[in-house]
């Protein structure tokens, strides 16, 4: 082996500590994780796990998590689809300054818009659903979906449509028929990034959700503020959040790279 | 400058080949001398990269040696070897300009910067790149890039040899022949061995004096433009080189003479006949050497097209097409036509090799 | 690509400026509001022209805070960037491990990001955490909920961990899109390993860079819920980021007008810096 693959190896080795402590953490009971230090679980115990999947508040917390962000992926990608093929084949009136303003908002911080989302979504009743999450994440992931979207179609000849449109093809049918397979990679990409932005945040969620909608991570927070030293349940509930991010990566691992590649600025 | 001589040499991807298949390479041997102009000929997948790749040592042959001059170089690396190479894509340092591009194999072998200077604007004059010498390189022409490669490759007074990886694939059709006729004209001037890697034949019968055809992994011909048009030593050679290629026919030995489809092709000599006995065999000739007669073999007459200076025939014996190429304005005979194949130019094939 | 002018592709843009004017103009308009007006509650508004601008752009509050942002944004692009870039050069190219590599570097983007505060909070916990618990018995006085230089240190790091897999991946998608021809050519050259990475890496990656670097700015600047979960702004103020002091303003004290004006002010300052970056990059590119 030589010397420079030692780079990568102590990189992943201190990217995998923290999610070690975290992971040994939930199979202690919380006696052990008060009473003092231990590298590895002494009383391996499976209690934290039990009670979360009994739990409803617990797992309903999953539940709704994966509810929103998959809406959210869907409905991005699905808006940012045509949008990206106006932006990457037409001219229009005032199609840079739009492109430029859609970016903005991946720049707009969470902490500035989250009193003004909780008003808006108060007042047309959308408060405490999982649509409202949905529509509030698509503020940074229809303009990153639209982004890499972009990126991905520009990549395509225009030969493509138009010998499309000469075999009579209408625009709809081009559209689904022969584009959408032919950018499925780039759709792959964007869904990935997507699915991950919005299960990454908690501000929003947490802030336009109360007790139907309310994500999985809004309850682990309320867990440490209320009873505070369940942290070995706490640490259950976080190796859980890895998982659904653990199985994207696993499938994406192939298109990582070229998605990164073909983004444009 | 150096004669490269490769001796026995085999390559294979794979850490342990077993199978004939298994080699990218098969074992061959081959001599260049100093300041020749060669061409690796064949079509895509034939070898001829991997070959270009051992020759300038971005890989290490799995056997056989390369030795340029009496030096065995097969396990040196690409520096050491002091080779030039021209890739397929432009290799250009985009950040610099055109004279830093020229510089820069000098200013990483340390040469005083006077001699640089003097170098890079000799051989800047020679590729007609002195006017835009201070220009970003990233700005040029897919054919001022070509250039710019081939010039690192010039500047260095030490090269052994300069490669050409299919070089003019990315330049415009017009321009195509301009740089081609550069390059041979370069070489006169400089004298430096030059290797050609491409799959066209007019690239590699126009530049070089020695072409090396390649099929399989295997060298199939080595051999003048001349040899290969009039002697292809296998039917792979007849087919690829000439348009349209060699017509090649099946043939079986009767009654000690050479018969194509129950027909006696008598300009073939008994004797050689005799020779090939056991394998398949094949016939082969070219349209140039096919000319229409009173007797010889029956044919009907199909399409004839016209290629400019002349036009092809497409005649048909028993169903068998048989290409003949006669000049423009020849009167192609309609009916009860008759072939006659040229001796000198009639071959004979046993599973693909000529025979002897 | 030459592209055609066609004023009908606003139809298929529409549904994307319906949905995000929806989320960001009302809301925008929300907060433009708040921030000229002065109420006392039961909907009861004044007007009160710039004066919140004035008084957040004069409070000592509002710098120390913006001042510990650059500090703690630079930190972070100093050390990420550099460090991304050296780890995606030292990656292998081919074979099994770049999966390996890839899927467990990019699992830290990929947690919840309360998560990553609480598993930092844990991890670093002076009495029970392994990096607290580690560092004390190697004889450093370490205690990030009580001193502020661990804090920020604990904070970096965490930073650090979260976020420079995206520098590596980034600067991964462009070494590997360099043809290996140009790898080839520089051997032949004779360029020495800097060489290559001056003259063949470094401009191949730059439009990579200049992604990474805006993306770790706008990220970095605009954090809130890992330091929240960690330190919650302290010890004291000394890890009170913008988000974090934004967030204490209007949903602690409940003084929208200021926080209004905070944020408007916020937001400005990060569009100003990408815009002026962005134009920087392009200039130079295109020189």
């Amino acid at each position: 082996m030589r010397k420079r693959s030692l780079i990568p190896i102590v990189y992943i080795l201190f990217l995998m500590l923290p999610i070690y402590w975290l992971v040994t953490m939930s199979f202690k009971t919380t006696n052990e994780i008060l009473g003092g230090f231990s590298l590895f679980p002494q009383a391996f115990t499976l209690d934290n796990y039990i009670k979360i999947f009994t739990d409803s508040t617990w797992y309903s917390g999953y539940i709704n998590s994966i509810t929103y962000v998959v809406m959210n992926t869907v409905l991005s990608v699905s808006v940012a689809l045509p949008a990206a093929y106006a932006f990457s084949r037409y001219r229009f009136l005032g199609d840079k300054h739009l492109f430029f303003w859609l970016l903005t908002n991946r720049m707009a911080p969470a902490a500035v818009f989250a009193l003004p989302f909780l008003q808006l979504y108060s007042a047309v009743g959308l408060f405490d659903t999982h649509i409202a999450v949905a529509l509030a994440h698509t503020l940074f992931n229809v303009p990153l979906a639209v982004w890499i979207l972009e990126g991905f179609m520009s990549g395509v000849p225009k030969e493509l449509d138009e010998t499309a449109y000469v075999d009579g093809y209408s625009f709809p049918r081009f559209f689904v028929k022969i584009f959408i397979p032919t950018i499925a990679a780039g759709i792959g990409v964007a869904c990935f990034f997507c699915f991950m932005f919005s299960w990454v945040e908690m501000l929003l969620a947490k802030t336009l959700t109360s007790v139907d909608a309310k994500p999985i991570v809004a309850t682990m927070t309320r867990t440490a503020s209320t009873s505070g030293y369940e942290l070995g349940l706490l640490a259950a509930a976080g190796t859980l959040t890895i998982v659904p991010g653990a199985f994207v990566i696993y499938f994406v691992r192939n298109y990582i790279a070229k998605g990164f590649a073909l983004g444009r600025v | 400058m150096a004669r490269i001589t490769i001796d026995r040499l085999r390559h294979s991807y794979m850490a342990e080949p077993k199978r004939p298949e298994d080699w990218a390479l098969k074992e061959m041997s081959l001599e260049w001398q100093d300041g020749g102009a060669y061409a690796l000929l064949g079509p895509s997948g034939c070898g001829k990269t991997t070959l270009l790749n051992l020759i300038s040592g971005l890989l290490r042959p799995s056997e056989g040696r390369i030795l340029f001059d009496d030096q065995d170089v097969s396990r040196a690396s690409p520096e050491d070897r002091n080779i030039a190479q021209v890739f397929q894509f432009p290799v250009i340092y985009d950040t610099m300009t055109v004279y830093e591009n020229l510089a820069f194999p000098l200013k990483n072998r340390h040469v005083p910067a006077s001699e640089i200077d003097r170098r890079v604007r000799e051989i800047a004059g020679m590729l007609d790149l002195g006017d835009s010498l201070m220009n970003r390189a990233a700005g040029l022409t897919a054919d001022g890039k070509q250039k710019i490669s081939l010039g690192r490759g010039l500047v260095r007074s030490d090269v052994n040899v300069i490669m050409f990886d299919e070089p003019l694939t990315v330049i415009d059709p017009h321009l195509k022949w301009v740089l081609r006729s550069k390059l041979k004209e370069l070489h006169h001037r400089v004298k430096r061995t030059m290797i050609y890697v491409t799959h066209d034949q007019t690239e590699a019968l126009t530049f070089a004096d020695l072409v090396v055809v390649m099929n399989n992994g295997e060298v199939v011909q080595v051999g003048t433009p001349i040899e290969l048009f009039d002697r292809p030593a296998h039917t792979f050679v007849g087919h690829f080189i000439g348009s349209p290629g060699m017509n090649v026919l099946p043939a079986s030995l009767e009654n000690d003479g050479v018969s194509f489809m129950g027909s006696r092709i008598e300009v073939i000599d008994p004797q050689r006949a005799g020779a090939a006995a056991g394998g398949q065999l094949e016939i082969g000739i070219r349209p140039e050497f096919i000319s229409f007669g009173t007797t010889g073999l029956p044919v009907e007459i199909g399409k004839v097209s016209d290629a400019g200076r002349f036009r092809i025939v497409e005649a048909r014996h028993q169903g068998q097409l048989i290409r003949v190429l006669v000049p423009e304005g020849y009167a192609v005979p309609a009916d009860g036509a008759h072939l006659a194949f040229d001796a000198q130019h009639t071959h004979l094939y046993r599973d693909g090799w000529l025979v002897a | 690509m030459n592209k055609q002018i066609n004023q009908k592709a606003w139809l298929l843009v529409l549904p994307v400026v319906v949905l995000v004017a929806f989320n960001a103009v009302i809301p925008l308009m929300t907060v433009v509001n708040y921030s000229v007006q002065e109420t006392f509650g039961d909907n009861v508004f004044f007007w009160e022209g710039v004066g919140w601008f004035e008084q957040v752009l004069q409070s000592p509050r509002f710098h120390d805070a913006l001042l510990r942002q650059m500090l703690f944004t630079g930190l972070v692009l100093v050390i990420e960037v550099p460090l991304g870039l050296i780890i995606a050069l030292a990656m292998p190219r081919k074979g099994f491990w770049v999966s390996v590599c890839l899927v467990l570097m990019a699992l830290p983007l990929l947690i919840p990001w309360n998560v990553v505060g609480a598993m930092w909070n844990i991890f670093a916990l002076p009495e029970i955490g392994l990096l607290g618990k580690g560092l004390n018995n190697l004889g450093f006085d370490y205690n990030y909920t009580r001193q502020p230089v661990t804090a920020w240190f604990t904070t970096v790091l965490m930073d650090v961990w979260h976020w420079t897999s995206l520098v590596v991946l980034l600067c991964y998608a462009g070494l590997v899109s360099i043809p290996d021809d140009y790898y080839r050519a520089a051997k032949i050259d004779g360029a020495s390993a800097w060489a290559v990475f001056r003259y063949i890496q470094l401009p191949k990656l730059k439009r990579v860079l200049t992604i990474a670097i805006l993306l770790r700015f706008m990220d970095s600047f605009m954090i809130y819920t890992e330091v929240k979960v960690l330190t919650g702004g302290g010890p004291g103020n000394a890890t009170t980021f913008l988000s974090i002091d934004l967030d204490k303003m209007a949903l602690g004290q409940f003084d929208l007008g200021p926080a209004a004006a905070m944020s408007l002010i916020y937001f400005l300052i990060i569009l100003l810096f990408s815009w002026l970056f962005y134009t920087l990059m392009m200039r130079n590119e295109a020189q």
